[in-house]
């Protein structure tokens, strides 16, 4: 494996053939904002925040499916990027409905982070305001898909790690929605081992553990195995 | 010279903004010196006067009655500050766009109720089709997010505008 000498953001930085220019920036410290990106996942480039500008080309490159070149300078910070960055972010915002104040992902979400970090105020774009379903069918997690912003992090957590490739996405564009199995209800999939990886992976409020919300706390009381008083009862 | 002139006004919001404005405590004391209170929640005015500097509005466009008041307000302020989720994004207030108002006003209205369940009549301002926020509408100078905007945040909006200067609220506050 060879090593290629680039600049990015004008410093001289050095990476392995075949490795990517997120990669390398990261490793470096420079950087560069992702959403559908999670390091011990393969990438797919989904959410295109991760843009940068190579010198000669006119295209923009997405860092996290790009591999580096010799010679290659990439630029990461432009007010052309930042446009874009802002612009998809407000895409993402307009095109589910994403209403913060009332997200179980409130203050722990990372695309209500990502508009701060890009400079997003408002929406010029008109809201979608789709009709969108929450599946509440499997016993321990939900799927809200007013909250998904399809990075598909579930779906490859769920065939690359887990291996039981339950998650998928059907049909295209704004109509796209995130199903389990063969379209499914999730609590009905046979496939599903339960495991929780997709709700640990998901940027938004998308995915859920149930009883975190008001008035959902059960208790487990075959915990305390000792205790004889709560014999034969479930609450 | 004279102080510049303030307004505030609710509209299609749960008045937690107003309560954030007044949650900046002694800080109150420095702003109401440095401004004129001409209109709002806070003060006994019934109608919107003209010449205002600034209006701060809280609240989604969500009825007729909201409308109205909105090209009041704007066509006498010189910068119309959205505060709050409900103005920037339509928030929860927009959460039945998706519904439509005469389903949800026959839920809460009629399904919903045990004693004399009856629509809402006259005196009640119409629910416009959907809940929009401010800037869908007119045309907004300072856009404040949150749910609702800190109390810190709202006093540097206002001791900037105050000042002559104008607001950054980017990367400074997030939706919700």
């Amino acid at each position: 494996m060879s090593v290629l000498t680039l600049t990015i953001e004008g410093r001289d930085v050095a990476g392995q053939t075949g490795h990517t220019i997120l990669q390398v920036a990261r490793e470096n410290g420079i950087a560069i904002p992702t959403l559908c990106h999670l390091q011990g996942l393969s990438d797919v480039g989904a959410c295109r925040l991760c843009v940068v500008e190579v010198e000669g080309q006119r295209k923009l490159f997405p860092a996290c499916v790009t591999t580096i070149d010799e010679g290659m300078k990439v630029t990461v910070n432009s007010e052309r990027l930042a446009a874009h960055r802002r612009r998809i972010v407000e895409l993402l915002f307009t095109e589910r409905n994403h209403i913060c104040s009332v997200c179980v992902a409130d203050r722990n979400c990372e695309l209500q982070d990502l508009a701060v970090e890009v400079g997003l105020t408002h929406f010029d774009l008109p809201l979608l305001s789709p009709q969108a379903v929450v599946d509440a069918t499997h016993e321990r997690f939900g799927i809200d898909h007013n909250r998904c912003v399809l990075c598909t992090r579930c779906v490859r957590v769920c065939d690359e790690i887990e291996g039981a490739h339950t998650w998928d996405v059907m049909g295209r564009g704004t109509e796209a929605r995130l199903i389990t199995d063969m379209g499914i209800p999730w609590g009905d999939s046979n496939t599903c081992t339960s495991c929780g990886k997709c709700v640990q992976v998901c940027p938004t409020g998308a995915l859920f553990e149930k009883g975190r919300s008001v008035a959902e706390a059960r208790r487990r009381r075959p915990y305390l195995p000792y205790l004889v008083a709560h014999e034969g009862r479930t609450r | 010279m004279s102080k510049p002139r303030l307004a505030t006004i609710w509209l299609d919001g749960c008045s937690g903004c107003h309560m954030s404005l007044l949650d900046m405590d002694e800080r109150l004391f420095d702003i109401t010196e440095r401004v004129d209170i001409v209109y709002g929640a806070l003060v006994d005015v019934k109608e919107f006067p003209e010449d205002v500097d600034v209006t701060l509005v809280e609240g989604a466009i969500s009825s007729e009655d909201d409308l109205r008041k909105i090209y009041e307000v704007r066509r006498n302020t010189r910068v119309l500050v959205s505060l709050g989720d409900c103005a920037v994004t339509s928030n929860v207030p927009g959460m039945r766009n998706q519904i439509g108002p005469a389903a949800i006003l026959e839920r809460a209205y009629l399904e919903n109720v045990t004693i004399n369940p009856q629509l809402p009549g006259p005196m009640v301002p119409r629910l416009l089709a959907m809940s929009r926020p401010v800037h869908a509408v007119v045309k907004v100078d300072v856009f404040v997010p949150g749910c609702p905007p800190s109390a810190d945040l709202i006093h540097s909006v206002l001791d900037d505008l105050i000042s002559g200067r104008v607001p950054v609220t980017a990367g400074v506050t997030c939706f919700g």
